[in-house]
């Protein structure tokens, strides 16, 4: 059973977005996910400035046996990515809410952050997928 | 029937655990418009003997002459231990070392060949292998274009210098995803002009490409062209003779921070010149751009024991995973070759292969002073690794026939390629050279230019 | 039993000089251009060399030693006469660039196997150059691109793959310029028709196909497939990597394909060689032959071989190679076909399918859940350990390393992705009835085992020159180079 923290938004593909108090997001993968990718080998994260649509692959997380791409899962600019992912890419696996996030954006479209899914229903979401 | 082993009694058995009464009805899935029942246009089977007799009397065709042609392909002494132990069945019947616990022996040689790759090169890490120099030339195009985030350029700055052939081979490769390839002209001392680089400022490229040697022979001065490409957002990528290196400077130190990716033809390490292949490309690079290489990689680890071990590493930067996404569709690379040349490389040294280079320099220098020499013969330019340039007075089609026809492969004709250098003919005298061969190559040029005077 | 790297072995000033130059000469290059410090090679002694790589070698599995039942490798016997006589020394020391009339017996090797190619394929060209299947795929695929260009037809972007095919295939698509567009395949093995009706239209460049597919069952619907995709404008593309199950039997031109590749390594038997080297040859039908990569080898008169290049093609795609490709390696493929001649060949593809077949029967009698039992095998089938792992925990990959204990190199496992816990299984034609009995014995044991006793199984290998890696750390802390000292003492 996997973990779903209360506090935090989450996209049907397994992303979870914490909005702070500067209107920027913070942008991971949740529990379920890390588990299925198995042990992260590398993280290849976007460039400051980059900008992306809602669903484009912005980050590709990377374990030995596959690469799976990461969605936007609002639209937004990347002001930064998690700097200690370079050295340690286990910490997605470890803590894939706290210490393994991985960007934070600035949404270009606020109201596309009400089309993400709130926990309770992420939760659902992991229960009829058997995951 | 060579190499099936069944008997009839196989045969029986096996039919009667499928249930069915002939091997033909196994293919009773197959359309009946599609089945064909012979195959008219192949002939009869040879035996052994059949086809020895036939593949002796055409080898017996074939060849007989002294070469002294370069141009990408360079016949050096082959010791025999090379080629002895590559045959052996356990190298040359293995497969991709995908079961990395079955395959330990190819994995470590791997290894081995990675690691003297970037001693050669002085760049941080090598791939196994991909086909030959030409492709490789053109992934390293792919891969600058990948990597360069700063430029999104898809043109490449490519010196004259470099191989035409793999000047045409990446386009051929890399078309598809928009590379364009620019040209730098050389200098007269046959060497990239960095006067004309430096026009370029301002416009965006994704890499500077440089042969070294080019493929004239000459010497490129290396650092400046380094240097200004990193200035301008530029990477650079080598194209370096691996028998050169050995003498050199490497591309890992060119310039203030050395070239990024390094490429080129591996043939020369133990492969024969082989009617052109098979041979193996190379490509070694910086650390920081590894993930963006082709090809695959084998990294060092240790088993559930602690005991060290080989495995394909990164493997997710590869088809088989990574499918429409991957760095390349390359899978089948050029193992066997690699394991050649890793003998090669063990058996020669770095002092080997010094002594190797020194005198494939000494022998082309000890022709082209001769032939200079003689009437309305010069040497184009003054420094050169192991070919020279030759420019003679009149065309070199009929002297290269002429000494054709006194066994003796004369040189590569520039005139198609290089035609700003007049009637010039690109010769190469390795260590597989003798002073015989050499004074007999003058005598028949001294015959040839005065039989034709004459005429 | 483990070796050290050779660097370990090297002593500071050791050489094997017999064949080193004696003497050094002196040079004319200005030092500004030399390297100061010698790279970083082995010194050791030729016995050092001749025992490391020895012993080395004697670490790997080959077909020369055990049954490879790799599905989609064709792992058949690579015939020594192939070699030897590839390695004539005058096709050995004749360079690419040399007068042809000095090549006329190489290149009539050549021109016979574009003309035997033809005759196995029923296509109406050839080139040789083509350095291993997944280049040949490209060429395939740049011609396709080239065709719709010449007829000015520029939308044509999108090549359609099943969802089983080979990752060669997507990953060239897209080296191409092109996209990827997956279409599913049914329950029953044979590509969804509806879905890909669905998916052709005018931004269709082609479909890439294999058959037999890799699902190891033939594509039963083909001429329908191709009068799909060629009414919506599009060509035909056939990865051949599976022509072992058909050689002989079927022509790949007659399918509807309009282009196609052959893997030289794999249906006519040049070595695998640790990785390669391989062939991909390229046949194509009318459609296609103006732009055919180039050089192709021609005829001129009754006994005389020229290469044709760019001038005799000017819409060729181009050159792949510096020269023209692994010369070396087509030279066994000329014996080998030579030698099997027009009967051997249709006698490979009886074989191995029946080999197939009995292999899958007597698995499926042991009660392996194996797919598409009901259907022919083609020269490769699948079994599905997905209840296996479900019961007992043990999957695959377990099996996979369990079999190497047991003196078998595993077949291909995970691919293809369709089926969960798969094993691909192709045993070839040149195994006989006693090893794959033997091999099927292995699987039953190791199924009894995983029951029994699965922790044993998944300590599996043991008998190995190392036990099972650890791949994680293999890609985290990256050692792809040998850091350490040279001894000084």
């Amino acid at each position: 059973m996997s973990e779903v923290p209360d506090n935090l938004k989450y996209s049907s593909e397994h992303e979870w977005v914490r909005l702070e108090d500067d209107g920027s997001v913070v942008v991971g993968i949740t529990d379920h996910a890390q588990a299925a990718l198995g042990e992260l080998v590398y993280v290849e994260v976007p460039e400051a400035g980059q900008t992306f649509n809602k669903g484009d692959a912005c980050i590709v997380v990377e374990s030995v046996k596959a690469a799976s791409d990461v969605y936007a899962p609002v639209s937004g600019a990347c002001q930064a990515a998690n700097p200690a992912l370079g050295d340690a890419p286990e910490l997605v696996n470890q803590s894939p809410y706290e210490g393994g996030w991985l960007v934070r954006l600035q949404p270009s479209d606020p109201a596309e952050l009400d089309e993400l899914m709130d926990a309770e229903a992420y939760a659902r979401l992991l229960a009829e997928s058997g995951g | 029937m060579p190499y099936i082993p069944h008997t009839d009694d196989d045969v029986a058995a096996m039919l009667a655990v499928i249930g069915v009464d002939s091997t033909a009805e196994l293919f009773d899935e197959i359309p009946d418009g599609l089945l064909i029942d012979a195959l008219p246009g192949i002939p009869a089977a040879l035996t052994e003997a059949g086809i020895t007799r036939l593949m002796r009397a055409r080898a017996g065709r074939d060849g007989g002459a002294v070469s002294f042609l370069g141009a990408g392909a360079y016949e050096h002494y082959i010791p025999a231990a090379v080629w002895d132990i590559a045959n052996r069945g356990e190298f040359y019947s293995a497969y991709t070392p995908y079961q990395a616990e079955a395959s330990q022996g190819t994995l470590q040689l791997i290894y081995e060949f990675q690691t003297m790759m970037t001693g050669l090169t002085g760049l941080d890490v090598s791939n196994a292998s991909l086909y030959d120099g030409a492709s490789a030339f053109a992934e390293a195009c792919l891969m600058a274009v990948r990597v360069n985030r700063k430029s999104k350029s898809r043109r490449m700055l490519v010196s004259r210098g470099v191989n035409p052939v793999y000047r045409a081979v990446a386009r051929a490769i890399g078309g598809g995803q928009g590379i364009e390839l620019v040209e730098l002209p050389l200098d007269p001392a046959g060497r990239t002009d960095f006067d004309a680089l430096t026009k370029f400022d301002g416009e965006a490229f994704a890499a500077v490409c440089l042969a070294q040697p080019t493929f004239l022979g000459t010497i490129e001065e290396a650092d400046a062209i380094t240097d200004w490409a990193h200035a301008h957002d530029m990477l650079v990528i080598s194209i370096c003779n691996p028998t050169g290196l050995a003498l050199l400077r490497p591309p890992g130190e060119w310039g203030e921070t050395g070239a990024d990716i390094a490429c080129g033809e591996g043939q020369p390490l133990g492969i024969p010149v082989s009617s052109g292949g098979p041979y193996f490309g190379y490509m070694v690079c910086r650390k920081p751009l590894l993930r963006q290489m082709p090809g695959r990689i084998v990294g060092r680890t240790v088993d559930i024991e602690g005991r060290p071990g080989f495995t394909l590493t990164l493997q997710a930067r590869e088809q088989h995973i990574r499918r429409s996404k991957a760095t390349s569709n390359i899978c089948t690379n050029q193992g066997l070759m690699v394991t050649a040349a890793t003998i090669y490389l063990s058996l020669l040294g770095a002092e080997g292969l010094r002594r190797t280079a020194l005198q494939c320099h000494a022998n082309t220098n000890l022709l082209a002073g001769k032939l200079a020499q003689l009437e309305g013969v010069s040497v184009a330019f003054d420094t050169y690794f192991h070919e020279a340039v030759i420019r003679f007075d009149r065309p070199v089609a009929a002297l290269v026939d002429a000494l054709g026809e006194r066994g003796i492969l004369a040189g590569y004709d520039l005139s198609e390629h290089y035609p700003e250098l007049g009637n010039a003919l690109l010769v190469c005298a390795t260590d597989a050279r003798t002073h015989e061969d050499i004074d007999a190559y003058v005598a028949a040029t001294r015959s040839a230019l005065d039989r034709s005077q004459a005429a | 039993m483990s070796e050290p790297v050779i660097f370990e072995l090297s002593r500071a000033g050791r050489r094997a000089p017999t064949h080193a130059v004696a003497e050094v000469p002196a040079h004319t290059i200005p030092e500004a251009l030399l390297r100061d410090a010698p790279p970083v090679l082995p010194e050791v002694s030729e016995l050092q060399v001749v025992r490391h790589f020895t012993r080395l070698s004697q670490l790997n599995f080959s077909i020369d030693t055990e049954f490879y039942p790799l599905g989609s490798c064709t792992m058949k016997y690579n015939p020594k006469i192939c070699n030897r006589l590839a390695m004539l020394p005058e096709f050995l020391e004749r360079h690419p660039l040399g007068d042809v009339e000095r090549g006329q017996g190489f290149l009539e090797c050549m021109f016979e196997l574009q003309e035997m190619l033809k005759a196995v394929t029923g296509m109406t060209a050839i080139s040789l150059t083509p350095m291993a299947g997944a280049q040949g795929e490209f060429a395939g695929v740049a011609m396709i691109r080239a065709y719709h260009a010449a007829r000015q037809d520029h939308e044509r972007c999108e090549i359609i793959v099943p969802d089983a095919a080979h990752g060669t295939n997507p990953a060239t698509a897209t080296m191409c310029g092109c996209t990827a567009v997956e279409i599913p395949t049914g329950p029953d093995g044979d590509v969804d028709l509806d879905a890909l009706r669905r998916v052709v239209g005018p931004r269709t460049a082609g479909i890439m196909l294999t058959n037999p597919s890799t699902l190891g069952v033939f594509e039963r619907h083909i001429t329908e497939v191709a009068e799909i995709v060629h009414s919506a404008g599009g060509l035909l593309y056939y990865d051949g990597a599976n022509l072992n199950a058909i050689l002989g039997r079927v022509f790949p031109a007659d399918m509807g394909f309009d282009v196609i590749h052959v893997n030289l390594h794999k249906t006519f038997s040049t070595p695998h060689g640790g990785g390669g080297p391989g062939s991909g040859v390229v046949g194509v039908n009318d459609r296609l032959a103006a732009f055919l990569p180039v050089p192709i080898v021609g005829r001129t008169g009754a006994d005389r071989f020229v290469w044709l290049t760019e001038q005799d093609l000017p819409q060729s795609i181009g050159r792949l190679s510096a020269f023209m490709g692994n010369a070396g390696i087509l030279l066994r493929a000329y014996i080998y076909m030579r030698l099997l001649g027009r009967d051997g060949m249709r006698r490979v593809s009886e074989y191995a399918t029946l080999n197939a077949n009995y292999l899958m029967q007597q698995l499926v009698k042991a009660g392996f859940d194996v797919a598409f039992s009901e259907r022919r095998a083609s020269h490769e089938f699948i079994v599905s350990l997905k209840g296996i792992a479900g019961e007992t925990g043990i999957t695959a990959m377990d099996f996979a390393k369990a079999l190497l204990d047991r003196g078998f190199h595993a077949p291909t496992t995970y691919f293809p992705a369709l089926v969960a816990e798969c094993l691909l299984i192709e045993p070839t034609e040149t195994e006989t009835r006693q090893d794959l009995d033997a091999f099927a014995a292995a699987l039953i044991d190791i199924r009894d085992q995983a029951r029994t006793d699965p922790d044993e199984v998944r300590a599996a290998p043991r008998t190995m020159p190392v036990r099972r890696l650890d791949d994680v750390r293999a890609a985290r802390q990256l050692d792809l180079a040998w850091q350490g000292e040279p001894e000084s003492s």
